[in-house]
């Protein structure tokens, strides 16, 4: 149990280091620009997927409930609400935790066993800077937009669903998809994504950049930075929601 | 020569260990400016550390490591940084950043730490890299490159600032016995013609009695031999004399 505290003691401080180094000059704007590519243009075609294939499994398991009930004409409402204030950020946060917390885990846990990091060092130039700051940005920048994404693609495999099944046209569905829908609908929950993406960043960058166990580090780097960023994000995911209701206490509704 | 008069690199009383096991225990020696240094030992005995603590990309448990004025165990920040653009590093396998081709490789020190316009920049990376026979690889990664170019490339790296200390961490391990001997040239033309101060850690003694002015052998964390090469293979040590009976 200490080391569980130590553990969550030691990545907050590195977690705040890289929000203190992030406003110290030199700016790492190039690296950023190269992470937010990798972060965010490389995981978008997953995300877009999966968004569209789980809009058109939840259209298929809610129709037929909703029919009964005579409730059809809510689904696209119900998928628009389902997938802006939940699935959509909760997807992408996991996969995204996926994708790209494993891939930071093992990058930079196999620049340390290659001493690829002692050579930035060596050159004088911050290595935590270098690549420790950059991916976290990017990782919180590029998560609530790869959510908009998400959300988007899930009302899209929604219509296709629901069209197959009513032929709904595409206005009257986006017409009803946004009925109830107000903009605290939508910004509280896509930029707590922000938060997921700081928290993936922070942990996989931590559990590389620290890691000291040569090839053996890299695959448990790796393993780690996906169990621990998925685990987090969805206890911070309950926690953030209860703020959300207490700012915004008409999304509670 | 003292070690801290501005003019030479040295240890004093340097001890350093990792948990249980201690790998270097009180040592002390010392570097002229412009002289070669090569480190001998088995594995294990503390010669990558040893440099690695002249780079401060370790911190000693105990005693002064001084590189010129400076005692680099009381450095960090800006001032580290500052005594580090005196040195070149060329990692054992030469850890080139494989996400970059060599061209950026070589760059990326140039344009952050220099004020250096474009042009100059690449007029730097096409002579350092002629220098170590690149010039037609620049735009390749380091997955493209053999074991003796990843060398070269690596020294390129090391000396594309233009370092007055050069340190080489086993320069010719894993090749073969002329690419070895063509990276020594490399390494003895730096201090003929740019007068760098070289420390290198060798199991190769061929290499070692071409390339250093004194030798220095290190056995379980001790010093055990510091002398030039003739005086050091006179010694009575069993060690000593069984590393360099090649």
């Amino acid at each position: 149990m200490p080391n569980a505290f130590e553990a969550t003691g030691e990545i907050t401080l590195f977690g705040l280091r890289a929000l203190r180094e992030l406003f110290r000059p030199p700016y790492e704007t190039a690296q950023i620009r190269r992470q937010l590519a990798e972060v965010g243009s490389k995981s978008l075609p997953l995300v877009v997927a999966c968004g569209f294939a789980l809009g058109a499994v939840l259209t298929l398991h809610t129709r037929r409930s909703l029919v009964t009930f005579g409730a059809a004409a809510w689904i696209p409402t119900i998928q628009a609400l389902s997938f802006f204030l939940e699935i959509g950020p909760l997807v992408t946060g996991l996969l995204v935790a996926g994708r790209v917390g494993s891939g930071i885990g093992a990058v930079l846990s196999n620049m340390r066993a290659t001493e690829q990091i002692d050579a930035i060092e060596a050159l004088s130039i911050d290595s935590f800077k270098f690549l420790v700051v950059p991916r976290i940005v990017a990782c919180t920048v590029a998560l609530p937009l790869l959510t908009i994404f998400l959300d988007f693609s899930g009302l899209a495999g929604g219509f296709v669903s629901e069209y197959a099944a009513s032929q709904l046209s595409p206005r009257l569905y986006m017409s009803r998809s946004f009925a109830a829908f107000k903009w605290s609908n939508f910004y509280p929950p896509t930029l707590k994504t922000a938060v997921f993406g700081f928290i993936i960043g922070t942990i996989s960058a931590f559990l590389g950049y620290t890691t000291n166990e040569g090839a053996r580090g890299v695959g448990r780097a790796a393993t780690q930075s996906v169990v621990l960023s998925s685990l987090i994000i969805i206890l911070i995911d309950v926690l953030l929601i209860k703020f959300i209701f207490f700012i915004f206490p008409e999304t509670a509704l | 020569m003292t070690v801290g008069d501005g003019r030479s690199i040295g240890f004093q009383n340097v001890s350093k260990s990792f948990g249980a096991k201690q790998v270097l225990r009180d040592v002390s020696f010392q570097i002229r400016e412009g002289e070669a240094l090569c480190i001998l030992g088995r594995s294990g005995t503390g010669k990558s550390v040893t440099l690695k603590l002249l780079m401060s990309l370790l911190k000693p448990d105990h005693g002064q490591i001084w590189i010129e004025e400076d005692d680099v165990t009381q450095l960090d920040g800006a001032q580290l940084s500052r005594v580090r653009r005196k040195m070149g590093f060329l990692f054992q396998d030469a850890a080139l950043f494989d996400s970059f081709t060599l061209y950026e490789n070589l760059a990326l020190p140039l344009s952050r730490l220099t004020a250096k316009p474009q042009r100059e920049i690449d007029d730097v990376i096409d002579r350092v890299l002629e220098s170590v026979g690149l010039a037609g690889d620049k735009s390749k990664l380091p997955s493209e490159l053999s074991g003796g170019m990843r060398k070269r490339a690596g020294l390129a790296r090391a000396l594309v600032l233009e370092p007055r200390i050069l340190l080489a961490d086993e320069p010719s391990s894993g090749l073969d016995r002329i690419t070895a001997s063509e990276i020594d040239e490399l390494l003895l033309r730096q201090k003929h013609e740019h007068k760098c101060t070289l420390i290198v850690v060798t199991h190769d003694v061929r290499g070692a009695r071409r390339l250093a002015d004194r030798l220095l052998v290190l056995d379980h964390g001790r010093l055990i031999a510091d002398g030039p090469i003739r005086e050091v293979e006179r010694s009575t040590d069993e060690v000593v004399r069984h590393l360099l009976s090649e």
